[in-house]
């Protein structure tokens, strides 16, 4: 498959080996150069630096050649509006689209986003691992 | 009207100041603290601190009571989530965004933000108004119905001078509307209506019939 990922943060960066190891072509996209040192030198994929919100520089990026999307950067707002430029305008089937904020996680999976909530799941795990030693 | 103002800029400060001049019960949300105190300061209690994109902000700001929401920070992001959350999760029956990307007036668009307003498209339309050269001006863009109002001048040497505008071809779906002349002032056109060099021609188009129509008032 070909997978975009934006934001080679330490979720995006191993995130993308990992999918790389597994024969996927993948892109990672970040606005900050230093940002690309996390990915391996096993790394076979590309990365590229520019913003995942400008439909220029996806299309660059290879976004219309695309089978997934991920929006993994740090900010909420970015991922939610790369997310949905991926699925209305350059309708990529799946897109994934990471929102620290559980709140406004709910909002966008009510309107047909498929979100990930770090947040609720980290809580959710934790709270679960104190009750088995419980 | 109850008017939400997300961004407590430049823009966000002259645009409420001015809202509340008209009469307006105006409510501005901002994220930084010393920003807030401007505010506060100048224009009175109107300043709410905190995000504008957070659901538990705009339920502070009284969201579900207003009658429009405009989003004019500086970051298109913001801009776009605070428009959505106001629409899907207080029903506020109208969204104004601030585009700082004017590439980026079609998302806004196609995800229900009724009004973009791009401060790049703005200046650039009034340079293009600016300059006597341009044949051609954008007036206003209908946006629900795909058709544009545009305005141009009749240069000296185009071929339809003196001619009558049933004999004009125009491209399809391209109305004139008024034609605006140094000597008879502005008047509804007929198809026995003669143009003169330096009539203003307001027409109503396509956008892609834009160019065909151009070319029919300007080729020489």
């Amino acid at each position: 498959m070909n997978i975009i990922i934006m934001g080679c943060g330490r979720v995006g960066a191993q995130l993308a080996e990992m999918l790389d190891a597994e024969g996927h072509h993948v892109t990672v996209v970040d606005t900050d150069p230093y940002s690309f040192r996390r990915l391996p030198h096993s790394f076979s994929g590309s990365a590229e630096l520019g913003n995942g919100m400008d439909q220029d520089f996806l299309r660059h990026a290879g976004i219309e050649q695309a089978d997934v999307f991920v929006a993994a950067t740090q900010g909420d707002n970015r991922n939610i509006m790369a997310a949905q430029i991926a699925k209305h305008i350059f309708k990529i089937p799946k897109v994934i689209c990471r929102i620290y904020d559980p709140i406004r996680e709910e909002v966008y999976r009510t309107l047909g986003l498929q979100t990930i909530s770090p947040t609720t799941v980290g809580a959710r795990m934790m709270k679960e691992a104190i009750e088995r030693q419980g | 009207m109850y008017i939400i103002v997300i961004g407590g800029g430049k823009v966000g400060y002259y645009l409420t100041k001015t809202l509340l001049a008209e009469g307006h019960e105006v409510l501005v949300i901002e994220k930084d603290a010393r920003k807030c105190e401007t505010i506060a300061e100048e224009l009175g209690s109107i300043v709410l601190r905190g995000d504008g994109c957070e659901v538990r902000t705009l339920a502070e700001a009284g969201c579900n009571r207003a009658d429009m929401l405009i989003a004019v920070t500086g970051h298109d992001e913001d801009n776009l989530v605070a428009c959505q959350v106001g629409k899907h999760k207080f029903q506020v029956p109208r969204t104004v965004a601030r585009v700082n990307n004017p590439k980026n007036a079609n998302i806004f668009e196609i995800l229900g933000v009724e009004t973009t307003i791009s401060s790049t498209d703005l200046i650039l339309a009034h340079i293009e108004h600016e300059l006597p050269t341009h044949p051609l001006i954008h007036l206003l863009t209908l946006k629900g119905i795909g058709l544009e109002i545009v305005e141009l001048k009749i240069p000296a040497d185009s071929a339809v001078v003196g001619r009558r505008i049933r004999d004009i071809p125009l491209p399809s779906d391209s109305v004139l509307a008024l034609i605006i002349s140094k000597s008879k002032g502005a008047q509804v056109p007929g198809g026995d209506t003669v143009l003169a060099v330096g009539d203003e021609v307001i027409a109503v188009t396509k956008p892609e019939n834009e160019p065909a129509l151009r070319v029919a008032f300007t080729h020489t």
